[in-house]
């Protein structure tokens, strides 16, 4: 296993994929033969493949490095066809993660969100009560139910068809854990319109939670402004990904 | 402080404004970095019709400075338009003056662009000619030749009422024949310089990293190539230089007013200090310009001009 030396870690960094992992129909986790471990939950990395693009994604796991990656547009289908030993160029650890607290962690996941939150349940298994959210279209795109089950953690599901557990959005199961566990810190990941949704009732009920937001990115380290957002110029790849919300 | 500076009949209130291509994406943003200490403030060049830009990697930190390929991606100057008014309008209350980075792809559609950006009545209009990323869609930069550069001057000159800046490229053999063909073309004031031309190639990949191949260097690199090039522009031109180029600390910003800068821009050193850099670096020059006996920055401005 190759540690990186951090001086390295501005351009992209030579990794040789390990193994691949089958999550759902379209979804691969990767695991590469790189460490990085002063890397948090929530912060990300940009890969590169040569002559493709390079895309950003939040970690799933620093030691040994590790993504899942949907196959959503070119640079996903691209990427999804290599094999162990095979060579894609990362850049990172990026951005800033999130910040737990002492108190019980409930951890909601839309689509594929699961990556930062899975590797922010597996940090904070120190006995803690831990739950995860994890919210998708139908049956079939739910994803790590497996995973976080086997990281000790309490998994609540919700698809949009009810095909699922519950049917509607992540916001249904969130009300009554919040009132269950009044003094947990709400960690979430997953399309714009969940966070907001979130946010809003974090707010409503003066509850503390860390959100990591989905953007394009070019630099990703806080030069270029691609990610900045439009109310307030927040930099997602550098003030972010995680937006730490007091409660 | 003692910075307050003005540049073309526009007051600001220090002499640190953010080069474009950085930060200059949105309206909250820009006045994000007026609101950290920033002197001024430049949009990301905008062209008439609306750029996706190049493929990433776009930006790349590569030790001494980065180097870019971003492609002139940009809304389109109708939206931009809106971006600019809307920051104007945050601006106006912190008394930062807001320059409108321009650019296109013909002499004409440079006119037109600087009409249609005066709607948002920028305090300056900053005319990009020398954006290095483009040249196999766009063709050789105007900031080339004299006659070329001297030829937008001209044309955006007639077209709008606002002073204007004309951005130049270093990449060129004598950087001050084509200031002064600018000046006398019509241009308030010279920025310089654009980003240096360079490449970084991965030994692993074998090839260049960036994905448009070659891209525009930028940071402490290019210092040096900066201060020689205002240097000698300050000697060729009676108008205002703007000094860009490797600014990343207070020290770097005097080296750059004593090379003949009027306003120094800075970008890459958002890298290592964050957008507040502008604002520090204002502090800095100012406790600098104290220690050594300058009243305010015009009193250091071209002191490093000595005979042979």
């Amino acid at each position: 296993m190759l540690t990186a030396d951090r001086s390295e870690f501005s351009l992209p960094q030579l990794a040789r994929i390990v193994r691949t992992e089958q999550e759902n129909y379209r979804t691969l986790t990767l695991t590469f033969d790189l460490s990085w471990p002063e890397a948090e939950p929530g912060q990300f990395l940009m890969a590169w493949l040569p002559g493709v693009d390079e895309k950003p994604f939040s970690l799933l796991h620093n030691d040994p490095l590790q993504i899942s990656v949907a196959a959503v547009g070119r640079f996903s289908r691209q990427i999804q066809r290599l094999r162990p030993g095979d060579p894609v160029w990362l850049r990172g650890p990026l951005g800033h993660g999130f910040r737990p607290g002492p108190g019980p962690m409930i951890g909601v996941a839309g689509g594929y969100g699961v990556s930062p939150i899975h590797f922010l349940a597996a940090r904070l298994n120190d006995g803690r009560e831990r739950h995860v959210i994890i919210g998708a279209r139908t049956a079939r795109d739910l994803l790590f139910a497996e995973r976080f089950r086997a990281a000790g953690v309490q998994v609540h599901f919700c698809t949009d068809d009810g095909s699922a557990g519950v049917k509607g959005v992540v916001t249904v199961p969130l009300r009554p854990l919040l009132a269950a566990l009044p003094e947990a810190t709400i960690y979430a990941c997953g399309p714009t319109p969940m966070l907001q949704a979130i946010s809003a009732i974090c707010r409503e009920q003066q509850r503390a939670c860390q959100l990591s937001w989905e953007h394009y990115m070019r630099c990703g380290f806080g030069v270029c402004g691609s990610c900045a957002r439009r109310e307030d110029g927040w930099l997602a790849c550098q003030d972010g990904p995680v937006e730490i919300i007091p409660g | 402080m003692s910075l307050p500076t003005t540049c073309c009949g526009v007051l600001f209130p220090n002499p640190i404004i953010l080069a474009s291509g950085i930060l200059g994406t949105e309206a909250a943003l820009l006045a994000r970095v007026a609101r950290s200490g920033a002197g001024g403030v430049v949009s990301k060049s905008a062209s008439l019709r609306p750029r996706a830009g190049h493929l990433n990697p776009t930006v790349l930190d590569w030790g001494y400075g980065l180097i870019n390929a971003v492609g002139l991606a940009n809304p389109g100057l109708a939206a931009e338009v809106a971006i600019l008014r809307e920051a104007k309008t945050m601006l106006q209350p912190l008394n930062v003056p807001l320059i409108a980075s321009i650019f296109a792809e013909t002499v004409d559609e440079f006119g037109r662009a600087a009409a249609v950006v005066g709607d948002a009545r920028p305090d300056l209009i900053e005319v990009n000619i020398s954006c290095p990323n483009v040249a196999h869609e766009l063709g050789r930069p105007f900031a080339l030749d004299p006659m070329s550069a001297a030829a937008v001057t001209r044309t955006v000159k007639n077209s709008t009422d606002i002073p204007v800046i004309v951005k130049l490229s270093p990449n060129v053999t004598d950087i001050a024949t084509i200031g002064l063909a600018v000046e006398e073309a019509g241009a308030d004031a010279l920025a310089a310089i654009n980003s240096v031309a360079g490449m970084v190639i991965d030994i692993h990949a074998a090839r260049p990293i960036l994905a448009n191949r070659e891209g525009g260097l930028s940071g402490p690199a290019i210092k040096p190539i900066a201060l020689r090039a205002v240097y000698k522009l300050y000697e060729a031109v009676r108008i205002p230089v703007i000094g860009i180029g490797g600014v990343s600390n207070g020290r770097d910003a005097l080296e750059m007013i004593m090379a003949g800068a009027t306003l120094v821009g800075v970008g890459s050193a958002v890298r290592r200090r964050g957008v507040g850099a502008l604002g520090e670096i204002a502090a800095e020059l100012d406790r600098l310009l104290a220690d050594l006996g300058y009243d305010a920055p015009a009193a250091a401005r071209g002191v490093a001009h000595v005979d042979r």
